[in-house]
């Protein structure tokens, strides 16, 4: 899951200066898991704003929905509608979730609530750890389903550096060496052999190395709409272009009659009709 | 791939030598080797340097030249290293894989290997958070290991790391790495070792080693393995210079164990100076510092495996010299000279 915690109250008072009505969107997926963006904290939130607002002597009125997922353009659509009545819309979804109200709604000033840390999981209560920084080239078959690109702040891939200590890594000594593990279970999964290979430099570019990444994973739900864009992000494009200006003929979405079988297929996948 | 014929000075030793470096004809004379270290200082003052330079001379065979060293911003390593070629101080550079990634670090190879520094050292460097840049960005696109092979592969068979031919030749560079005998998994140092070599190491240099019966015992798997047969191994050591910086290595340096008699003995050589003198007691505690690694040092001598020591004296260089010249190791061999390889795979 994506983890993310709320930015403290003055930096959002900051970025909200000045604006009088304020849509704030939380997500009820990754981020309610974590107790930074769910429908609880988006209303806390919102309250908090106004009162201090409040005590500053400042007129604030804070609105706020949450959606189910704030990364997937169908689920905020119907936020479209009432838009307008606001200076800004406050985004409690993590960074996904913030440049797709951005993209979905260009002409609405979308602010971020969140600030995003990782992709990781819960591993006491109250404790969320790092896991996985989407390299995009999996190692994990060399080290024994541990990720030293992740868990080693020198992203080692032969090793571990000589700051290890007692298990414990250099750099946060309240952190385990990745490497101390990976090299203390080798025996239990009879790595040895692998871990005693030199493993040649990374290919860096299916990483932040190269330039943004898009994947299709599904051939068959990727098909292109009928004026041959490929994204629901393009048609919202369209959209904005037609209301703009009369050269553009693109009929607001659904403008393929399939998109909305599509849709639906869609949804489904995600588990979510 | 063949090699360029502008450089073929003197076939006949072309292909002895992979560097043609101080460091590797000592070592290959079989002479026990000493190498020191010198930090560039963090600022562009060269008197610094030079004032360095001529505490070193003479006594080590080669001396690493610190990369920004815990993270902290210093005169460069390659810069630095050129002063010491010029003045005859043999350079080994440092080079971490933190500040560069797989392109700058086959330039500055390059780039340092035509300014005759022969000798680098192959690290994963400090964190940046020990430093005083905390918030910079780490690079870590190949990770020690890997600049080992990759250095190989550009001494070894004219290649970049893409693939590419290197026109004319690689950098020709001995190439060093860094054990950690002490640290964890210690176990598997041996391993990590093993690997190293395996990368293409020609020389290792310790973590500073207090504890001998530790060492005695990670030297008799490193032999029982062999790797000594195929890696230089040089023992780190170093002067105690006070009770509280033996106390502070041996609870804040990971990897450096300093056993409880040793930091006895620096502190009883203070015993019964006045202690409102201060000045006799830095000396005496200083005193028993230099006799305790020289001591080390002849132990050291004595365990099977060992090619050298490399002595850590950062910030106190003028221990060297009494440590060299108590140890028995002044004066340095001066092997017989030789040209420097051409570029080029060799015979
Ligand atoms: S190797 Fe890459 S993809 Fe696999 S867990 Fe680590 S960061 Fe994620
Ligand atoms: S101590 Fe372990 S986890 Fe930390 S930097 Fe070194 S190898 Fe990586």
């Amino acid at each position: 899951m994506i983890v993310a915690e709320q930015k403290p109250l003055e930096d959002l008072q900051r970025m909200l200066k000045g604006k009088k009505k304020v849509l704030a969107v939380g997500c009820g997926t990754c981020v309610s898991v974590c107790f930074a963006g769910g429908q609880k904290e988006t209303r806390g939130l919102a309250a908090a704003l106004q009162t201090a607002a409040a005590v500053d002597g400042e007129e604030l009125e804070v609105h706020e929905r949450t959606v189910q997922r704030q990364c997937v353009q169908e689920f905020i659509a119907p936020l479209e509608d009432d838009l307008e009545e606001y200076d800004a819309v406050l985004s409690l979804g993590c960074g996904v979730g913030v440049q797709t109200m951005a993209e979905r709604f260009p002409k609405t000033r979308t602010l971020p609530g969140l600030d995003t840390n990782f992709m990781g999981q819960p591993t006491e209560p109250g404790v969320w750890e790092e896991r996985c920084v989407g390299c995009g080239n999996c190692v994990l078959e060399y080290t024994g389903g541990l990720c030293p690109i992740t868990r080693c702040p020198k992203q080692l891939m032969n090793g571990p550096c000589g700051g290890s200590e007692g298990g414990m890594c250099e750099v946060d000594t309240s952190i385990p060496c990745i490497w101390s593990k990976i090299w203390g279970n080798s025996e239990n999964l009879n790595l040895m052999d692998m871990l005693m290979e030199v493993q040649p430099p990374k290919d860096w570019s299916t990483s932040r190395g190269g330039a943004m990444r898009r994947t299709v994973v599904r051939d068959d739900l990727h098909q292109p709409n009928a004026d041959g864009r490929t994204t629901t992000t393009e048609v919202a494009a369209a959209k904005a272009d037609a209301a703009d200006g009369p050269e553009a003929e693109v009929e607001a979405p659904p403008a393929d009659p399939n998109a909305g079988a599509r849709e639906d297929a869609f949804l489904k996948e995600l588990g979510l009709s | 791939m063949s090699a360029q014929p502008e450089r073929k000075d003197d076939a006949a030793s072309e292909s002895q030598w992979k560097s043609g470096s101080n460091l590797e004809r000592v070592l290959a004379d079989g002479h026990f080797a000493v190498t020191g270290e010198l930090g560039p200082p963090k600022s562009m003052n060269t008197d610094i340097v030079r004032k360095k330079i001529g505490q070193l001379k003479g006594f080590v065979d080669g001396a690493n030249i610190t990369d920004n060293q815990t993270g902290i911003v210093r005169l460069s390593s390659i810069g630095t290293g050129i002063i010491l070629e010029q003045e005859g101080l043999e350079a080994i550079i440092q080079m971490t894989c933190r500040d560069r990634n797989r392109l700058a670090m086959q330039s500055d190879l390059m780039g340092a290997n035509i300014h005759d520094i022969k000798n680098v050292l192959c690290l994963s460097g400090d964190h940046q958070s020990f430093g005083n840049h905390p918030g910079a960005k780490n690079v870590h696109d190949v990770d020690s290991m890997q600049l080992i092979r990759m250095v190989q592969e550009m001494r070894d068979l004219n290649k970049f790391q893409g693939g590419e031919e290197i026109k004319g030749g690689g950098p020709r560079m001995l190439i060093g790495t860094a054990a950690s005998p002490f640290s964890s998994p210690v176990e598997m140092r041996p391993f990590r070792l093993a690997k190293k070599v395996a990368a293409g190491a020609d020389f290792v240099q310790t973590q500073m080693i207090f504890d001998m019966k530790l060492f005695k015992e990670y030297m008799k798997r490193v032999v029982d393995m062999g790797l000594h047969e195929k890696i230089k191994i040089l023992a780190g050591v170093g002067p105690l210079k006070s009770p509280p910086m033996a106390r502070f290595l041996n609870s804040d340096v990971p990897g450096i164990i300093v056993p409880e008699e040793c930091i006895q003995r620096i502190d009883d050589a203070g015993k019964g100076i006045d202690a409102d003198d201060k000045e006799a007691r830095t000396a005496a505690y200083r005193a028993e510092g230099i006799k305790l690694c020289i001591e080390q040092i002849q132990e050291i001598q004595e365990i099977e495996g060992v090619a050298g020591i490399h002595i850590m004296a950062i910030l106190w260089e003028a221990a060297v010299e009494p440590i060299v010249r108590g140890a028995g190791l002044y004066p340095r061999p001066v092997p017989a000279d030789t040209p420097t390889p051409t570029p080029g795979p060799a015979a």
